[in-house]
């Protein structure tokens, strides 16, 4: 390969430099077969970076307090030095819009483009979660109808009405996505002309869903449950809803009977943003890992090519290693997994495993050992989720780099076990657990509606389904006293560990638990 | 394809308006913080920012979350010494891990315990006054016309060539010419068309002499067109300055306080915060504000502001001993031509009894006609005392220039400050 003139030394740059560095940057991803939307790269300010860290990234945003405390914590982590702002930002749309901070270096602006315009960017587009659940060319489009619509409700509301809802709808949040179906995609301003449309639409059926006049409450009645004293057969309707939902914001937008048809649209614009950033929850592994690989790989070809010198690489490097860098456990700076790390050493051993696979390697991946890397990589970037992504993917090499080791914490027992180390008999009961600790539904209690009560109380039975005996936090108070301000009636929790309910929880409290 | 944007430009701020949605929703917390501060803080030094802390149980956003108990599994890096089976205390002490793994490290902020952040100047001022504005005073109902300024005024016909109003001048030359022109315009336009008249008769009829005539007069009037002057000197026009009563910018304020036995430190903060309202408001209208601290119980002495507000003294109360310092102070250093002179008293009513005559006396014919403005707060629940009814008798005197209210607890001061203000701008 000849090696050519570098485009630019030093740390400074100007406009003409970015693009010429872009241009040899699409090239090579061009050669790497990195599928992208087009790129949309803004220079902007340290301000505008905290602005954009605080609205999660969110370009245009809704006015609510909690953004204005994240950007407080921001500004305040960043003016005392604890943080190094905002390397990347990048935001899942078509055009992809990635951020550069203008107090970035030379070597900054190339690594950001390389892992945000081209890295994360390829994930976002081919990612089979975020072509399933998001729609990239409709969100900045639907960010703008949500913003305007709630400020709209604002100024006919008032403020603290909207606050209160958004709260509460904030609350459940990761309860507001649909797990099987695909949103289809709309833009704003036919979402504005269909929002009109739905508002009495939804209305309607909710009345439906409500008009029996509320019987007597009767509490030692079960909803649903067939009964001798119940001869009218006012229950023999079945439990509603007939299976459980898991969507539950989705639920109270269509059947909490007291909402106005403003709050269901803004219990609507809350789901719609939580599914927007479901996928983000569930691929951060890879999608960390995968934009790390390929700046990595980039950057190590510009260098080749002798388009950056020395300097710049140097530079380089001690950035790349910082950021896939892998405290201990036992370390004062761990505070988890890195993610960066984690996929970063996947996806390289994986490249290792086609290019110069082991013995080992041909029996843990009969499949891939050997086989044309990037076809590989980029099956593997598209067609998983961390969870998913960590049972095929984590090697026994990997396991044994990170010396990751398995600890069983059972609250009957007294001592913590060790369960697995980077051994022979470890390796798959390791892979199994972490995967295990990527999954939603095991990060997130199982929390579903179970039935709402249409002919009675009015009441909400929810169901926590516990895992491994875990028990819920102590939020889940201040989360049922929002639900009840959604829903409008008596809500109830209920704890199963099995078949057995291990404990209720109840919205409002009953007379006799207040008094304590 | 790829864009490049430049956005530098773009506005800022974008998430002011949340963050002023946080502030507002934390009032309470951040008013505390405040309120402490102002108590800490000398009074010189209220404007600047302040670091709030609250803690962060009080603004966490509950989600459904995993407790701690039941049965997990932890997958961490850097196992150095462990082999399988091997069996460990739990760190800590408590139930469940140390948070190594995804289940405890979601939820955002949690092991810190105070979310702090700060207070921008203008905020923290901002929850000083609990978000009400200092009351717009005029500036002219409360200072002495003593000084002067030279101010613009116009344009005047007179001047020194400095001050040439160009535009003004060349203006009025235009004028001038025109007016002085056209009569001769006219005159030489009549005798143009005589002769013209003249000339086109049968040269038969022609009169020489009339023709030579009208020549000549032509000639005399197209040489007077010319000498019309393009500039004289009635055209100039000077830009004009005058002296204008200039409100001095200097001022002198003196914090008098009772610091006897009877004065505790909660009284004291209360007249801290009396005080700060008026230096900031004094430094708002003028360029330099000196503060003189005055305290007396039966001597008065002047003294620097941190033994002002924190040194304890016990003993009874003279108060015309302050009022007698000031007076001295003010004979000594701040000639009332030149300062602007204001006192704020405070005190808790407590008063040697025959020394409040004095003090009326002290007041009516030595200060007040000196000062701009007394104010007198008595901070006390109870009823007022020989000081108060002679207070008023002043009052009646000065309406307005002096001021007096009861203020009980901290939450009074800002009403009454207002009050005390208020009036001035209706009698101006």
């Amino acid at each position: 390969m000849t090696r050519r003139k570098p485009i630019a030394t030093g740390s400074d740059w100007n406009f003409d430099i970015l693009h010429a560095f872009e241009e040899e940057i699409a090239r090579l991803a061009d050669e790497y077969r990195l599928d992208t939307y087009p790129n949309q790269i803004e220079v902007i300010t340290t301000e505008q970076m905290m602005d954009a860290y605080a609205s999660v990234g969110m370009p245009v945003g809704y006015h609510h307090w909690s953004f204005g405390k994240q950007f407080l914590a921001v500004e305040q982590a960043y003016r005392r030095g604890q943080m190094g702002l905002a390397y990347e930002l990048v935001i899942n749309s078509d055009p992809c819009i990635a951020y550069l901070m203008e107090e970035n270096t030379l070597m900054m602006q190339v690594l950001v483009m390389a892992h945000a315009c081209y890295g994360h960017n390829s994930f976002f587009k081919g990612n089979y979660l975020f072509r399933t659940w998001t729609d990239a060319s409709s969100i900045v489009d639907y960010l703008v109808f949500a913003r305007k619509y709630i400020s709209e409700c604002e100024e006919r509301h008032g403020v603290a009405a909207v606050e209160q809802l958004l709260d509460a709808c904030h609350a459940l949040q990761n309860y507001g996505v649909d797990r099987y179906k695909r949103p289809s995609p709309v833009s704003a301003a036919e979402e504005a002309r269909r929002q009109t449309e739905r508002e009495a639409h939804l209305q309607a059926q909710v009345n439906t869903l409500w008009r029996t006049i509320p019987g007597r409450p009767r509490d030692d009645i079960l909803p649903g449950m067939a009964d001798e004293e119940d001869p009218l057969g006012l229950h023999e309707g079945g439990r509603y809803p007939p299976e459980p939902q898991e969507n539950l914001l989705y639920f109270i937008e269509k059947n909490a009977p007291l909402l106005a048809p403003w709050q269901r649209e803004v219990v609507r614009i809350v789901r719609k943003l939580a599914q927007y950033f479901y996928p983000q929850r569930q691929t951060q592994v890879m999608n960390e890992g995968w934009a790390t690989f390929w700046h990595y790989t980039l950057m190590n070809r510009l260098y080749e090519e002798g388009l950056v010198d020395e300097g710049l690489m140097l530079e380089f490097l001690q950035s790349h290693t910082a950021v896939v860098n892998q405290p201990a456990f036992d370390s004062g700076y761990f505070s988890g997994i890195n993610p960066y790390a984690l996929g970063f050493a996947i996806f390289t051993d994986l490249r290792r495993i086609c290019e110069a696979p082991t013995e080992e390697d041909r029996q843990w991946f009969p499949d891939s050992a050997g086989g044309d890397w990037r076809e590989t990589l980029e099956f593997a970037m598209k067609n998983f989720k961390d969870e998913s992504f960590i049972q095929q993917f984590l090697s026994p090499k990997v396991i044994r780099d990170l010396k990751l080791f398995m600890v069983v914490d059972d609250d009957q027992e007294e001592m913590l076990e060790v369960a697995a180390i980077h051994d022979e008999r470890g390796y798959r009961r390791i892979r199994e657990s972490l995967a295990t600790q990527y999954a939603l539904a095991v990060r997130e209690p199982n929390i579903q509606v179970y039935a709402a009560d249409i002919r009675g109380d009015r009441s909400l039975t929810l169901r926590h389904v516990q895992d491994s005996r875990r028990p819920l936090a102590r939020s889940v108070y201040p989360v049922i006293r929002h639900l009840h301000q959604l829903w409008g009636f008596p809500v109830r929790l209920e704890s199963l560990h099995g078949e057995e309910v291990v404990r209720r929880y109840h919205w409002p409290l009953p007379e006799e638990e207040r008094r304590d | 394809m790829t864009y490049f944007i430049d956005r530098r430009a773009n506005a800022k701020h974008k998430s002011a308006v949340n963050r002023q949605r946080f502030l507002d929703r934390y009032r309470t917390h951040i008013k505390r913080s405040v309120e402490e501060a102002v108590n800490r803080r000398s009074i010189t030094d209220m404007e600047r920012g302040e670091k709030v802390s609250i803690p962060s149980r009080d603004i966490s956003e509950p989600v459904f979350q995993h407790g701690p108990g039941g049965r997990r599994s932890i997958v961490a890096p850097g196992n150095k010494e462990f082999v399988e089976g091997d069996r460990l205390r739990r760190p800590g002490g408590g139930s469940g891990g140390d948070g190594a793994g995804e289940g405890g490290a979601s939820n955002q902020g949690e092991g810190m315990d105070e979310f702090a952040f700060t207070l921008s100047r203008e905020e923290f001022l901002d929850f000083v006054f609990d978000g009400l504005e200092l009351p717009h005073l005029e500036r002219k109902a409360l200072v002495d016309l003593d000084e002067v300024r030279r101010v613009r005024a116009g344009v005047s016909k007179e001047g020194v060539p400095a001050r040439i109003n160009i535009v003004r001048s060349m203006r009025e030359a235009q004028a001038r010419r025109i007016a002085m022109r056209a009569p001769i315009r006219r005159a030489l336009r009549e005798a143009t068309e005589a002769l013209a008249e003249e000339e086109r008769k049968d040269p038969v009829l022609r009169n020489p002499a009339r023709i030579s005539e009208l020549k000549v007069e032509i000639e005399r009037l197209k040489k007077r067109l010319e000498t019309v002057p393009f500039i004289d000197t009635y055209d100039l026009r000077y830009n004009n300055l005058i002296d204008q009563p200039q409100p001095s910018s200097k001022a002198v304020m003196f914090c008098v306080m009772d610091v006897s036995g009877s004065m505790t430190q909660a009284h004291k903060d209360i007249a801290k915060r009396f005080f700060l309202l008026l230096y900031l408001f004094l430094e708002r209208n003028y360029d330099k504000v000196e503060l003189v601290f005055v305290r007396h119980h039966t001597a008065a002495k002047e003294v620097d502001e941190e033994e002002f507000f924190y040194s304890r003294e016990t003993g009874g109360t003279i108060v015309s001993s302050a009022l007698t310092l000031v007076d001295e102070i003010i004979e000594a250093r701040y000639p009332p031509g030149q300062w602007n002179l204001y006192v704020a008293q405070a005190s808790d009513g407590d008063n040697w009894d025959d020394d409040s005559i004095t003090c009326r006396e002290l007041l009516v014919e030595r200060l007040m006609p000196r000062l701009q403005y007394f104010t007198y707060v008595e901070i006390t629940p109870h009823a007022h005392q020989a000081l108060w009814e002679e207070y008023e008798r002043v009052e009646a005197e000065y309406d307005e220039r002096f001021a007096m209210r009861q203020i009980v607890e901290a939450g009074d001061i800002y009403p009454v400050f207002r009050e005390l203000f208020k009036r001035r701008i209706a009698s101006t």
